[in-house]
Order: structure tokens, then sequence, then C-alpha cells
């Protein structure tokens, strides 16, 4: 019974292709999946938008929106209303193919992320071989859109925006593949149903996730900040700060396209969380054997939903870095640690099973970690003051 | 026409318009940009003939086009570097007025 | 050949030709993109997954927006005054239109004799990788330590030196 629970959604799918001729029903399947990733995300996306709003209030000490139905559950239909009917502006001077086309890329190239996330058992879209490479390659697309949205606009601070936002995302983006590239090597598979099934074994009670191993808990946290900046969140999210340059990049879209932005940013922090929690917290397997009962799918969607909580709480609780930290930090202590973590689990890999590979492996993480930042963040030291004043 | 045929002509359409948009441009970019499509036509070329060839699972087309595209991304980046530094020193990246070796 | 193909290959010409054609600096890059996205498919119809998605990472995501850059910091995105093309354009175009020429005549001639396997190679990641570090491991230290030197080459190249030197 608890089965039928888990393969819910495909036994759904095989009854409504059961209704059609066969040679029409591969095709009338890739659509029905493609339907279902295209109502569902969006839907949580705009649960998500309602939870940021009063996650953010209350730890920030106010309400959050609180007028519109009970507990302000329906914010989002207002949302979904203003946006729709808003006008849309466009400069006369902006580049108008490119401005229009901006959130459309934007959009596409995140959605098509989904595609291979395995959500449940036997719940991918695509199994494809080269999963991973294929969403790290359609998240290189969504860059273009960005630099694309801000130089369209002809206007400074939009340009500036774009800039800062591409030289961040670009540097993330290699911080990301690095830190994936570790689950790969001792996965020994690009596919992501193979990385989850890796990670669907139990010793006793425990499960074999790679965030309880010592390079996994390492290489999680390094693609959590890589994530966070990928998707301009706080506290990276200096090009969009709404303090220092009106809205960065979209600061020349209003209504829909402004909404398309929007639902860009937050499908990326979702895809980007999803393929987070397969590749290090076990994707759509339980946390303990004895609650393998519960359906797979829901399982995904809490470890989802916990990302984008943790999200919401960074950017409540952190202060923004400044674009030169940024990079700083980027270039100068992830990456060099995200590399030394790739040598640790070659390490965890060929020194067999046992608790030797725990100790040396974990003390090794460690000493980098303390090594590393010691040396290559040191605190500036400052000297005495001087000022300059405007003549 | 075969399959290998038509990927063939398509790869040398894009050579030759790679080429022309390297020898008439005066921006020094767009030579860069006609370069890379040039470099993109060959691996087409590569990529076509391991697909249609006796024995794929040598897989050499395949490993040439993969190094080709490494190569390619380390090549563009010099020479936009170079592009940039010129841009630097003559305010201008015109080419038709490079045409001195006094700096 | 099927439509997809033909249409595919029709983005991707148009995309290099507006490349190679339009006045805007930025313009090119953009179309160049589309160039590259083109090229991408061609290759995923080829069964060729591991090059098709490298090409998408590499020249999408690092090429496409080296160029536009590099565009960006030589100040061209502004629309140029006089012409965008060479005194020499006309002997450049008939140097193209010759090598086309010649390409294509030699496809066509040689098209009864070109291999023509039908069947599907196999050519998983996990092959590309055991070739990688079998058969063509020398090819990858040399490519490892030329992307190093290029890197180092490219940043000390563009390197602003300091007023007074």
């Amino acid at each position: 019974m608890f089965q039928t629970f888990d393969q819910i959604f495909i036994l759904l799918r095989d009854w409504v292709l059961g209704f059609l001729p066969v040679g029409l029903r591969p095709g009338a399947g890739v659509v029905l999946g493609v339907v279902a990733i295209v109502c569902v995300f969006p839907a949580l996306f705009a649960l998500t938008v309602l939870l940021e709003r009063k996650g953010l209030g209350r730890m920030q000490n106010r309400p959050g929106p609180n007028r519109v139905g009970p507990f302000g559950l329906l914010q989002p239909i207002a949302d979904a209303i203003k946006s729709l009917t808003k006008e849309d502006i466009v400069p006369t001077t902006a580049n108008g193919f490119i401005h229009f086309l901006a959130p459309l890329v934007l959009v596409v190239a995140v959605f098509m992320g989904f595609a291979v996330l395995p959500m449940g058992r036997n719940m991918v879209l695509v199994d494809m071989d080269c999963a991973l490479l294929f969403y790290f390659a359609m998240g290189a697309s969504s860059e273009l859109a960005v630099f694309m949205a801000g130089w369209s606009s002809r206007n400074k601070y939009s340009l500036l925006g774009a800039m800062r936002a591409v030289a961040q995302m670009i540097s993330y983006e290699v911080i990301l593949l690095l830190s994936g590239l570790a689950v790969v090597m001792i996965t020994g598979s690009l596919s992501l149903t193979r990385i989850v099934e890796a990670q669907n074994q139990y010793t006793g009670i425990f499960p074999h996730w790679n965030i309880f191993t010592p390079w996994g808990l390492a290489g999680f946290l390094m693609y959590a900040i890589a994530a966070t900046a990928e998707t301009n969140r706080s506290p990276f999210d200096l090009p969009e700060g709404e303090s220092e340059l009106v809205a960065g990049y979209h600061t020349e879209y209003s209504g829909f396209k402004f909404a398309l932005f929007f639902l860009g940013e937050y499908l990326a922090m979702f895809s980007i969380s999803g393929l987070g929690s397969t590749l290090f917290l076990g994707g759509w397997s339980a946390p303990f054997s004895f609650l393998q009962w519960v359906p797979s799918w829901i399982w995904f969607f809490s470890k989802l939903m916990l990302s984008i909580f943790v999200f919401i709480w960074m950017r409540g609780t952190l202060p923004r870095l400044r674009q030169d930290q940024l990079m700083n930090f980027a270039w100068k202590f992830v990456l060099p640690f995200t590399l030394y973590n790739l040598m640790v689990t070659a390490l965890w890999r060929f020194l067999g099973e046992g608790w030797q590979r725990w100790v040396v492996c974990t003390v090794l993480v460690v000493a980098g970690y303390v090594l590393l930042g010691r040396v290559s963040m040191r605190r500036e030291h400052f000297g005495p003051r001087s000022y300059r004043y405007a003549e | 026409m075969t399959p290998l045929a038509a990927h063939l002509l398509v790869a040398a359409l894009l050579f030759a318009i790679g080429l022309a948009g390297a020898l008439t441009r005066r921006n020094a970019i767009l030579v860069l940009i006609g370069i890379e499509l040039m470099l993109n036509a060959a691996n087409l070329n590569f990529i076509a003939f391991w697909r249609y060839s006796p024995h794929p699972e040598a897989l050499t087309g395949m490993m040439f086009a993969i190094f080709s595209i490494a190569v390619a991304a380390a090549e563009a980046a010099v020479g936009l570097g170079l592009v940039i530094a010129i841009h630097r020193h003559l305010h201008s990246t015109d080419l038709d007025q490079m045409n001195r070796m006094k700096g | 050949m099927s439509v997809i193909f033909w249409l595919i290959s029709a983005i991707t010409l148009g995309g290099a030709l507006f490349a190679v054609l339009l006045k805007n600096t930025v313009h090119c890059a953009l179309a160049l993109t589309v160039a590259f996205a083109g090229l991408a498919f061609l290759f995923l119809g080829l069964d060729a997954q591991f090059a098709g998605f490298a090409q998408i990472m590499v020249y999408i995501g690092a090429v496409a927006i080296l160029v536009v850059f590099a565009i960006l910091l030589t100040r061209g995105s502004e629309t140029p005054k006089g012409s965008v093309y060479s005194r020499y354009a006309f002997s450049g175009l008939v140097a193209a239109a010759g090598v086309f020429a010649v390409l294509g005549w030699a496809v066509l001639q040689s098209a009864r004799v070109l291999p023509n396997e039908a069947q599907t190679p196999i050519a998983t990641a996990q092959q590309i990788g055991v070739a990688l570090v079998g058969r063509y491991v020398l090819p990858l230290e040399i490519v490892a330590l030329l992307l190093t030197v290029a890197t180092i080459g490219a940043v000390i190249v563009a390197l602003h030196e300091k007023e007074g030197k």
C-alpha cells in the first residue's frame, strides 16, 4: 500500500497514457511530465514568496503581510494580479528586442534544470547519462540572460548590476562544479539517479548520505555558499542590492517581465536546492531506515523546503558582502578549499573501508579549513586614518 | 544527400562565414568572433566524421573536439586580453589603424 | 535529412551570419551565442551528448561572456561612426567565397565514398573518462599545462600597470 502512495504519480500517468494509442505514448508521457513540473514549481514559488515575506517579517520582529486573507495566505494571488495588470514600461532608448528576450531566456534556462532532478523513486523526467553536466550547462546559460537584461536597459545602474552579477556567477559556478565533482568521484557516475541510489543504503538505521562523511560535509558547505552566490541571494545579493543599485539589472523592468525575473530567481533557488539535496542529502531517500514507508517524493520536497528555509534564514540574519570581499572569498578561500576537498575525497576512496579513513579524512578536512582560513583570509591591518576633503 | 555530407556542408558554410567575418571587419573583437566560428565549424566536422565512421568506439573524433573546445577557450581568453591591452595603449580597436610597429 | 536538422542548421547559420554582419558589436556577440547554441543542438543530434553539453558550458557559459566583457571594456558598445567594414573587405569576401566553393565541391564530389554507418554509437561519460586517462593522458596533461599558462598569460597581458612605472 505504501508502495502505491510512493508511485502514485507514475501510476496516474500510466493510467492517463492508457487511453492513448501506442504511437503517441512516449511523447504524451513527456508532455505530462513537463506539465506537472510547470504547474508544481510555480505553485511552490507562490507559497515560498509568502513564506519569505512572513518569515523575514518575524525575524525582523514584525508580522509580515497579514491583510489579504487569513494570516495573509492569499497574498500571492494579490501579487499575481498586481504584476499582471501593471503597465509594462520599456524605456525609449532601450534595445527592445533584447529587453523583451532577457526574462524569457532566464526562465527557460532555469526550467530546463528541473528536467534531470529525481523527485522520487522512478520520478525523473529525463534519465540521462550525463545529467549533472546537463544541469550545469543550463545554469551557465542563465548568466547571459542577466547580462542581456542589464545591457539592454541603457541604464548605468543596470549595467553595473549586471556586470557584478555575471562576475559573481562565473566565479561561484566553478566552485559549484568542483563541490559536485567530489560526489561524482565517489559514486562513479554523472547520472543523478545513480547518485541517489548509491545514497539509498542503510547501515543500522543511519543512511549513507554524502553529507554524513567528512568530505561530504565540507563539500555541502561549499556547495551551499556557492548556491547562495549563484542565485544572488543575501549575503551575496549586491547585484540586486536595494540600497545600492535601485534594483540592479532588473531596474527597468515592470509588470509581468519583473514577475518573470522574480520567478526565475526563485525557480533557480528551487533547482539548485534540489540538486544539493540530490548530491549530498540523499535526494528522495528517507533519513532513517524505519521511515522508508513515507513516500519518496515527500522526502525530496521536504528537503527542498528545508533548504529554502535556510536561504530565507540567511537572508534575514547575515549582512551583505561587498563585491571585492565576495570575490576575494571565492577565489582565495572557497576554491582552494574545494580543490583540497577533492584530494581528501580521493584519499577516502583509496583508504578502503574501516574507521581509519574516517579519522584521517576528518583530521585532514579540519586542518585544511583552519590553515587555509588563517593563511588566505588574513584581516588587513589598518593604519592611521587619513582624511581627504572636497576642495 | 547523405547525413554526413549535409553536416559537412553546414560546417563548410559556417567556416566560410567565420572566415569572411575575420577578414572583413574592422573591430579586433569581431576578428576573434570569426576565429571562434571557424573553430566551431572544425569541431562539427570532427563530430560528424566520428558519428558516421566505421569504428566510433575509438572515440577519436569526440576527444579531438573536446580538446579543441578547451584550447579554443584558452585562446579566446589570451586574444581578448591582448585586445584589451592594445585598446589601453591606442584607445581604439580599429584594425585599420594598427598598421605601424611604432607604439 | 530530417526537418529538425535543417531548422537547427538554419538557426546556426543565421546566427553566424548576423554575428559577422551586424553593426553593434554587442548584438554580434549575442548572435554568436545563438550560433553556439545551434551547434550544441547539432552535436546532440549526432549522439555526442558530452561534447554538446561541454559546448554549452564552455562556449555559452564562458567564451561568450568573455567576449561581452571585452567589448564593454574596450568601449565597443556604442555604434561606430564610420563603416564597420575594413578597406579590404571585398577581397576578404572573395577569399571566403572561394574557400566555401572548394570545400563544398569536395564534399559533394565525394558524397558517394563517404562512410555512412547508421548504427548509433554509444559514448558514455565513463568511456570518455577512461579514454582521457588511458589513451589520451598525454594530451590531457598538456592541455592542463596550456590552460594554466594561458590563464596566467592573459592576466599578465591585461593587467593594469600602476602609474609612473
